[in-house]
């Protein structure tokens, strides 16, 4: 590695954040060379997020030194740390739905002509500009709104090369992304190598760690633990190291006989989703539906579900067909649904954890007309002791709580309703490694205890380590059924990808 | 390894013709509208096209333009300014007491004047929004009263009598420039000034940066709280101006002068595509949304209609505009479900 001989451009020693009493940050220390990637990895709430904040200038240091080209600096607002030549690129977009992809860019820096008018050709021709340096294809005069996720990542990332940023922070930036489209990013994060920029890479996939990056940092429960050259760890101590144990097995899945059938469907069809589907899925088994993304395999859920409308063929549970499209009916027919975003469809964030827990039993829990505090307490802790959730009282709002315990009261919330057939569609995506085990071990333990099991996910690992089946979706069609002992990452991703 | 979704296109899917079309549309619709009523009324009563008749439309629109403009700037930041009536009758009544006890007094002092009074206003709306972060609804909402509860104290039982104001004053109610009234011209050289701006100007673009993603906009590190403050500044300066029109056209005013005002206002932006929850719209189609609803006003008085109806109308078209902006981006999202489907079909 070349880039260590250089000064770094940023240095962070015993960096602190307090919040009142709350220690967001104890210890944050890292140093960025240029034209390195750098990965910080860490758990849900290991302080990542506030190390991130306090670059951006959105938090201030309350201890330690930050230093960056060479001077002791505190930034007292995302606008001095972009000065600075800063970029972020955030988890959550941060584009204008409203304005055109050009000023997306140059927001507040437009290229001015006479009487300081924003130049809007001069502005349109340096996007098109940046856009053919890294080598994507946008319209600089398209409205930001309705753009892919990647394409918005690039639009952010144009954005940092119109300011001449010299760091760029990327928090998660693979999270919603196809191959596709991460091979695409991982060709500009080079690029931005090459030109001496250094890139922190924040990410909860391993894999693209060892791949792209050539340094990394892991913290934990806000505090530093380690720097090492990426060719000196094997991603066994890094997850050692983030999660501060020892995790034996990551999927706790045991093997046991299924029982009789839960669910068929018969030649499901929704015209230009998914065609022709027919599978069973039994009690106590852990059935995957695997695929690209676009694939058809959350619709299909959906479709089951009775949110989305079937254009033909039957779902069948316990042998009874399924009538009419409605989430009531399949809710009365034993169906729990944990959606991918569950903070947009699987939780009411502002309510407590007590009433999400309650949410999908409200009608067994009620007397006559009335529901009673004390029978929604009594299920919430009980789940919550089940779940080993993390909280501090059961009256908390769930949007205070990390995503792994939210997904955690999402799936007591369904487990509550005591259902025959569970749908979780991606349990685990956006969830620290500890945590992921843990949704893991809920969920074998579900299907040990009969209730037949149907997980949607994108990580492969997840789905050779879970599952008793394996469906493979391709282009809206069932590919391929691959039974457990025969499941490899290489049968998947061919199926999944048609070169059978 | 990972495998995520089958490749969304990187190519953009050329969406924003079609957007852009619509938005433009919207304007153009509502030109057409206007243009169909009118001649629709004309055939019904040869007078609607008279001169002194599309004179008379101009100056009733003239008002509401005016308060549409700064209206459009301040929901352009998802925020909202309901004082713009009560803001217009206060500095209508301050400028009329004004002359009152001035008769000889300048024009240009009733102009600074009544523009004064209601930057004031609008500073300490935006002043409290901004700092407070109490919304916009609610800070505006107690203003609304306040300003009028004030200007029912001072005003108690006082009219002030177009004797008290100057006639070169009034002039500008009535007298026109090319055919035009004034009392028009004015608030149509603001639109087209205001308009230019809020595409030319960096701080006016951050306007709508605002309304868009208001956490983005912090984060992208412009000033929210400076340009929000100014945008009810605008919104309280122009409602000032508003009522020293006001007195012009009418020459006398009360404690009541612009009551209900604020409703009006924000139908005629919301009709002119300009989206209540901010980041989008135009000064030029408020504008023009104005001029419709005090056309469908005008027209229902010539037609013979009870002009009761005009609520009833006036809420019927915002309906209509929105379902239809609704109805229109549904289709587009379905007809892209559809494409990028049927392309994987086969």
């Amino acid at each position: 590695m070349s880039s260590t001989a250089t000064e770094p451009i940023l240095v962070m020693e015993g960096v602190a954040k307090y919040f009142g009493a709350v220690v967001a940050l104890a210890n944050g220390s890292i140093k960025l060379y240029p034209g390195e990637a750098h990965a910080l990895l860490g758990e849900n709430g290991a302080g990542k997020s506030t190390l991130v904040k306090i670059i951006a200038g959105v938090y201030q240091t309350d201890r330690g030194t930050f230093t960056y080209d060479g001077k002791v600096r505190n930034f007292h607002g995302p606008h001095d740390s972009q000065d600075a030549g800063i970029a972020v690129i955030y988890q959550e977009p941060t584009l204008f739905d409203d304005l055109n992809v050009a000023e997306n860019i140059f927001l507040g820096r437009q290229p001015l002509s006479f009487a300081r008018r924003i130049n809007q050709r001069e502005m349109r021709r340096q996007s098109r500009e940046i856009f053919k340096q890294l080598g994507v294809d946008i319209d600089p005069n398209r409205k930001a709104k309705g753009l892919s996720v990647a394409d918005q990542q690039m639009v952010e990332i144009a954005k940092a090369l119109s300011k001449d940023a010299r760091v760029v922070v990327m928090d998660e930036p693979t999270a919603a992304l196809s191959p596709e489209e991460v091979k695409r990013l991982f060709a500009v994060v080079a690029n931005l190598r090459e030109r001496g920029v250094a890139i922190l890479f924040i990410s909860h996939r391993l894999e693209e760690v060892f791949e792209i990056c050539q340094r990394v940092t892991i913290m934990r429960d806000g505090s530093f633990v380690r720097t090492d050259l990426i060719d000196d760890i094997t991603i066994d101590q890094v997850v050692r190291s983030m999660v501060g144990r020892d995790l034996s097995t990551l999927f706790p899945k045991t093997v046991i006989p299924a029982g009789g059938e839960v669910l068929r469907l018969e030649r499901l069809t929704r015209e230009g989703t998914f065609y022709d589907i027919s599978f069973t899925v039994n009690a106590g088994e852990i059935v995957a539906l695997s695929g690209l993304v676009g694939s058809g395999r959350t619709e299909i859920a959906r479709a089951i579900f009775g949110i989305d409308k079937y254009d033909a063929g039957s779902v069948y549970i316990n042998g009874t067909k399924l009538k009419g499209n409605s989430p009531l009916r399949a809710m009365h027919a034993g169906i729990g649904f944990v959606p991918e975003d569950r903070r947009q469809q699987g939780l009411v964030m502002d309510f407590g954890i007590d009433h999400n827990v309650a949410l999908a039993s409200l009608r067994r829990l009620s007397r006559g007309l009335l529901l009673f505090r004390t029978s929604e307490d009594n299920l919430a802790a009980d789940w919550a002791l089940k779940l080993q959730l993390k909280y501090g009282k059961l009256t908390d709002e769930v949007n205070t709580l990390s995503g792994g315990n939210q997904q955690k009261v999402v799936l007591a919330k369904w487990l509550a309703g005591q259902p025959k057939l569970i749908i979780v569609d991606e349990p685990t995506r956006g969830i620290d490694v500890g945590t992921k085990s843990e949704v893991h071990r809920i969920i074998d333990e579900l299907a040990q205890s009969g209730v037949a099991v149907l997980m949607i996910s994108s990580e492969l690992p997840e789905v050779l380590g879970m599952a008793d089946r394996v469906l493979v979706m391709r282009e809206g069609r069932l590919a391929a059924t691959i039974n457990r002992a025969d499941a490899t990452q290489e049968k998947v991703m061919l199926a999944a990808t048609g070169q059978v | 390894m990972t495998m995520t979704e089958e490749l969304a296109p990187a190519t953009p899917v050329k969406t924003h013709r079609i957007a852009e079309t619509l938005s433009r549309a919207r304007e153009i619709a509502i030109v057409v509208i206007i243009l169909v009523i009118f001649l629709a009324t004309t055939l019904k009563s040869h007078d609607f096209a008279h001169l002194t008749s599309i004179q008379q439309m101009g100056t009733n629109a003239s008002l509401f333009i005016l308060l549409a403009i700064g209206e459009t700037m301040v929901l352009a930041t998802r925020n909202v300014d309901l004082s713009v009536g009560s803001t217009l009758g206060i500095s209508a009544f301050l400028v009329g007491d004004y002359f009152t006890h001035n008769p000889h007094s300048s024009i240009v002092v009733a102009f600074i004047i009544g523009i004064g009074v209601g930057a004031v206003c609008g500073s300490i709306i935006g002043f409290i929004v901004t700092v407070t972060k109490v919304p916009s609804l609610v800070v505006s909402l107690a203003a609304l009263y306040i300003i009028r509860g004030i200007l029912n104290i001072i005003g108690l039982g006082i009219q002030i009598e177009p004797t008290a104001i100057p006639l070169s004053f009034q002039k500008i109610g009535f007298e026109t420039f090319a055919g035009i009234p004034w009392i028009f011209l004015i608030p149509v050289l603001v639109a087209l000034v205001v308009a230019y701006a809020m595409r030319s100007y960096r701080s006016m673009r951050e306007l709508y940066a605002i309304g868009s993603n208001p956490s983005a906009a912090q984060l992208a590190g412009v000033p929210v709280a400076r340009r929000v403050f100014t945008a009810f500044v605008m919104s309280g300066s122009l409602a000032g101006l508003g009522g020293v029109l006001f007195l012009s056209e009418f020459a006398t005013t009360n404690a009541t002068a612009g009551t209900g005002y604020e409703l009006l206002v924000i139908a005629s932006c919301v009709i002119g595509g300009v989206a209540i929850f901010g980041g989008s719209g135009t000064v030029i189609g408020a504008a023009l949304g104005a001029i419709l609803l005090q056309i469908i006003n005008q027209a229902l008085v010539v037609i013979n209609v009870s002009p009761f109806w005009d609520s009833a109308l006036a809420g019927a078209l915002i309906l209509v505009t929105i379902s239809f902006d609704r109805l229109l981006s549904n289709r587009a999202t379905l007809a892209l479900r559809l494409k990028g489907s049927g392309a994987r079909d086969e």
